[in-house]
């Protein structure tokens, strides 16, 4: 599978997920929110770049109850649940924002 | 039946390169730590090679993971054993190792060491009082 952006191709996996990480670029998430009938918000992007800057730190992507209790601590316990989470990423924080962030699926994820 | 925690000790006895070993126990930690067990890990042998600080993988062409050790404590695994005697046969010592650490929660977040050197004598007993050993 593969999503174009302008004329340029992002090798994704059967789930979706980009293939090499360092291809992202934040056009990636757009195009892939696009896909789900989802508009990125700032909201949207405070997660997506948490989730990037985890990555960079851990080299992996957090199990959701990891992300959760991380945006809680670092953004306050009123976006630190998961039914504000869920409500930004109707298709799970840890698969889909993780998606979108061009991580490979959550560790802890099965 | 009623839903029972167990304790579960991982034992990583290899160098975290050239053999797989060392990332798919990792790996298998941080999944099963989504099951709400007590989870231990224990380093010895050329395991302790595992989260000394400073690795570069560059020459291996190998993805450097150590630094996920440092996401244990978010996954609530902050017991970790290592055992003097493989330290001291490798020249080590507990300031070669990462300062790996978890934060308390009921504490304010208080930052806390997630490393205990034990003895060989003490890891024995420590494996005695497990439910679950898995050997990598």
């Amino acid at each position: 599978m593969a999503i174009e952006i302008d004329g340029k191709t992002f090798e994704t996996d059967e789930e979706g997920y980009l293939v090499n990480l360092k291809d992202w670029v934040p056009a990636v998430a757009d195009a892939m929110a696009k896909e789900d009938d989802l508009e990125l918000t700032d909201e949207h992007w405070d997660i997506i770049n948490f989730l990037r800057e985890y990555y960079e730190e851990y080299q992996i992507a957090p199990a959701v109850r990891v992300l959760t209790k991380a945006v809680g601590k670092k953004m306050g316990k009123e976006k630190g649940n998961s039914k504000y989470l869920y409500a930004l990423f109707p298709y799970g924080p840890g698969k889909q924002a993780c998606r979108f962030a061009g991580l490979p699926k959550p560790t802890g994820c099965i | 039946m009623s839903e029972q925690i167990k304790n579960f000790l991982y034992l990583n006895r290899r160098a975290p390169y050239g053999t797989i070993y060392a990332w798919e126990s990792l790996e298998v930690v941080l999944i099963g730590a989504a099951f709400d067990q007590k989870v231990s890990l224990a380093f010895l042998d050329d395991g302790v090679f595992q989260i000394v600080k400073g690795q570069d993988t560059s020459g291996v062409e190998m993805k450097n993971f150590s630094p996920t050790y440092s996401a244990l404590g978010d996954y609530d695994v902050n017991q970790l054993y290592v055992e003097q005697e493989s330290l001291e046969e490798r020249g080590l010592t507990i300031d070669d190792l990462m300062h790996l650490t978890w934060e308390d929660e009921d504490e304010d977040w208080a930052e806390k060491d997630s490393i205990r050197v034990v003895s060989r004598a003490e890891l024995a007993s420590i494996i005695e009082q497990q439910d679950i050993v898995f050997s990598f």
